[in-house]
């Protein structure tokens, strides 16, 4: 793991990016996002188990684009948020360099059609205790799941973090902020809560690259990304696509087949 | 002057016996399958056994994400306006940190400016605080550097802190004393322990004084876009946040009827100077951030002879992006004019 | 019963159904012409694979699904309109009031 670092390093000594976006190590045992732009902010640069978190959410904000060129360590989930990106035009090709890391070993992308390619290596697995968690949901029954999501999203507070750390969710107007008309209301009661996260699950289906990032921002720990990873499974069995795998845009909610089956419009 | 007592494990349990017979709910942290929050108790036993604090801060006793100021109904020709009434129950806080209680000062300071708050004034006046000190901390905390301490009393009606067999309890003001009267043999003579040898030790780390008045003079400095670079922009630090007091309010109608609300707000999020205009004076985050830090330790003191953050570390620890508002407020007290 | 027109399914945004359900009603229909019939072309098509998540993501709620029916139903096909209103009504009478979602609305307000 030290070779994406020392990579790093070369890119930002030889002026080849502006900055590097990586990992650090934080409070306690965290790691948080970290931008080196100057030489003596590398040393901060820290690669291991514990960065988890999608720094592809940094890649579309104004204030990092505004810095040039960026080099980004990406995990498997950054690289297919930064595709999607790609995809959904929000990033211009090229205008990264990526740091590919894969159990360990780097690999410099610097191209849409280099990440498609290094993607379709290697199959997307959703991680145990997701799946795990899903088949739970699955398992209840109609009134044990309202109950459930009402019990956890009584907690909800409308804090956003959910939103602003999803890469997908770039919006600069986002429909949460809409007030003419007002489709959701502002306030984190029962029916705000409610509507805020259908919506969010809806807009995600068929973009989202199952990061949970949504779920572990949460200060107070509902495990919203079981809603929008589970809509995205939901795309993957009935069209068989996947948000994050392609350079071109293949957005499963802005086509359709004729023969697409379903069993219960009458 | 604080009178101090003893209090052992046993009278405690007495101690709620007693309140809950006055008619008073009691809230306290409570384990929620690994979450620490605030919960309805009925005796000690159900009280978080460990804890260093709650995720949320204790503020929404007093000030709750979603009040109702008003409602109204239109029919032909006529408005019924009805104005809400704060549901205001007679409750005890137990064992908050010293710095939570601390903290319903900067709420008062707001909601008492230059106009008196019913919905939150009638909450307080319903609500007694019994603070617990400290044993412990983790690198979040940083209470020394804004005036608190691990066993401050200040904010707390009663201050315990854990002895042997119980607690060193410190009756601190006249709420305190009313709540002692419920059950005044429960409360033992107390011997002079020495309070600071118990409480947790947190060190001091930054010059809160200094940084105060140098804040004025860096408002251009880059250090706050710096910092802010990572930040998304989100409300989490603002919402478990016991002191940010900025609200939204809302009005939620249809034409026949409606009602007006007060939600929590943050002034992290991109709309929350954006103008009708389309005009946003705090255009980037870094200004946005800016405002966090300089409303609690610039604007607050100027103000209201208070600061706006008791160091609680709540932020921090909420921050999904690992904003540490210490290691951020050592770093712009080191900046050299 | 009240009747929200839109120029073809395809315009449907489920945050109509939602703010329906929102409003009070116990019951919805969504509907629209049949695939291979759309005046423009393939409203409905996309309209369909919306529904197909949309429902998913409604029963991963818990929502009761029993209350919104979705059917194809043409411009021309009057009494399999009629006959569908009346058996969705009869359905949602029978279902009583949705007091399950009227619960959320006003809930968590102090």
């Amino acid at each position: 793991m030290e070779a994406v670092i020392q990579r790093a390093k070369e890119l930002l000594e030889q002026g080849e990016v502006k900055a590097v976006l990586g990992y650090a190590k934080g409070t306690g045992s965290a790691r948080r996002p970290h931008f080196a732009r100057q030489a003596g902010q590398l040393d901060k640069l820290v690669m291991d188990e514990a960065c988890v978190q999608n720094l592809a959410v940094y890649v579309t904000k104004h204030e990092v684009k505004k810095l040039g060129k960026v080099a980004v360590v990406a995990l498997p989930v950054t690289q297919r948020a930064i595709l999607q990106l790609m995809a959904e035009r929000q990033l211009r090709d090229g205008s990264l360099a990526i740091l590919a890391v894969d159990d360990g070993a780097v690999k410099e992308l610097d191209s849409a059609s280099a990440l498609e390619e290094h993607l379709a290596l290697k199959a997307q697995v959703l991680n145990a205790k997701d799946k795990a968690s899903l088949a739970d949901l699955e398992a209840m029954d109609q009134g044990q799941r309202w109950a459930y999501w009402q019990k956890e999203l009584s907690r909800c507070m409308k804090c956003y973090a959910c939103r602003n750390t999803c890469p997908m969710c770039y919006c600069d107007h986002c429909t949460m902020d809409c007030n003419r008309p007002q489709w959701v209301p502002v306030a984190s009661h029962g029916i705000g809560n409610l509507e805020y996260h259908m919506v969010r699950t809806m807009h995600l289906a068929g973009r989202c690259v199952e990061c949970g990032d949504c779920g572990r921002a949460c200060p107070v720990g509902i495990p919203v990304h079981l809603l929008t990873i589970g809509a995205e499974e939901t795309v993957h069995e009935l069209f068989g696509q996947r948000a994050g795998h392609k350079a071109k845009l293949d957005y499963a909610l802005s086509t359709f087949k004729t023969d697409d089956k379903e069993s219960f419009i009458r | 002057m604080a009178n101090t007592y003893n209090l052992s494990h046993e009278s405690l349990k007495g101690l709620f016996g007693s309140l809950r017979r006055d008619g008073r709910r009691i809230l306290a942290p409570v384990d929620a399958a690994g979450r620490v929050e605030l919960g309805e108790v009925e005796a000690p036993s159900q009280v978080a056994a460990d804890y260093l604090q709650t995720i949320l801060s204790a503020k929404e006793v007093a000030f709750p994400k979603v009040e109702r100021l008003l409602s109204y109904t239109i029919a032909p020709g006529r408005v019924d306006l009805k104005d809400a009434e704060p549901r205001a129950l007679p409750t005890v806080l137990f064992g908050v940190r010293p710095c939570e209680a601390k903290a319903f000062g900067a709420l008062d300071a707001v909601f008492n400016w230059d106009y008196r708050d019913k919905f939150f004034n009638a909450r307080m006046e319903q609500l007694a605080v019994i603070g617990l000190s400290c044993t412990k901390a983790d690198e979040a905390c940083f209470c020394t550097s804004v005036g608190g301490g691990p066993a401050d009393a200040t904010g707390s009606d009663i201050l315990l802190t854990p002895i042997e067999g119980g607690y060193l309890a410190e009756v601190c003001t006249e709420k305190g004393a009313a709540i002692r009267a419920l059950a005044p043999d429960l409360f033992r003579p107390g011997n002079g322990v020495d309070k600071a040898a118990i409480a947790a030790k947190v060190q001091q780390a930054f010059d809160q004084p200094a940084l105060t008045s140098q804040l004025p003079g860096m408002f251009e400095n880059e250090v706050w876009a710096d910092q802010a670079l990572r930040c998304i922009g989100c409300g989490a630090c603002a919402f478990v946040c016991p002191t940010c007091v900025c609200f939204d309010i809302q009005e939620e109608a249809d034409p026949k009827k409606g009602e007006r609300l007060r939600c929590w707000d943050s002034c992290g999020f991109h709309q929350f100077t954006l103008h009708a205009s389309g005009h946003n004076p705090r255009e980037v985050q870094g200004a946005r951030w800016r405002q966090r830090v300089y409303h609690k330790f610039s604007y607050y003191p100027e103000r209201y002879d208070m600061l706006g953050c008791v160091g609680c570390g709540k932020c921090t620890r909420a921050c999904p992006v690992d904003m540490n508002l210490k290691e951020h407020l050592i770093e712009a007290a080191g900046v050299k004019a | 019963m009240r009747v929200l027109r839109v120029p073809c399914t395809g315009r449907i945004d489920y945050m109509m159904v939602l703010k329906a359900l929102h409003k009070g009603a116990d019951g919805v229909i969504v509907s629209g012409c049949h695939p291979n019939d759309c005046h423009y072309t393939s409203g409905n098509y996309h309209a369909r694979r919306r529904w197909m998540v949309f429902k998913k993501m409604m029963e991963v709620m818990g929502v009761d699904m029993r209350r919104i029916t979705f059917s194809w139903v043409s411009a021309a096909e009057g009494a399999r309109w009629a006959q569908l209103v009346n058996e969705v009504t009869d359905q949602v009478r029978a279902l009583g009031p949705y007091t399950e979602f009227r619960q959320v609305i006003g809930a968590g307000i102090e």
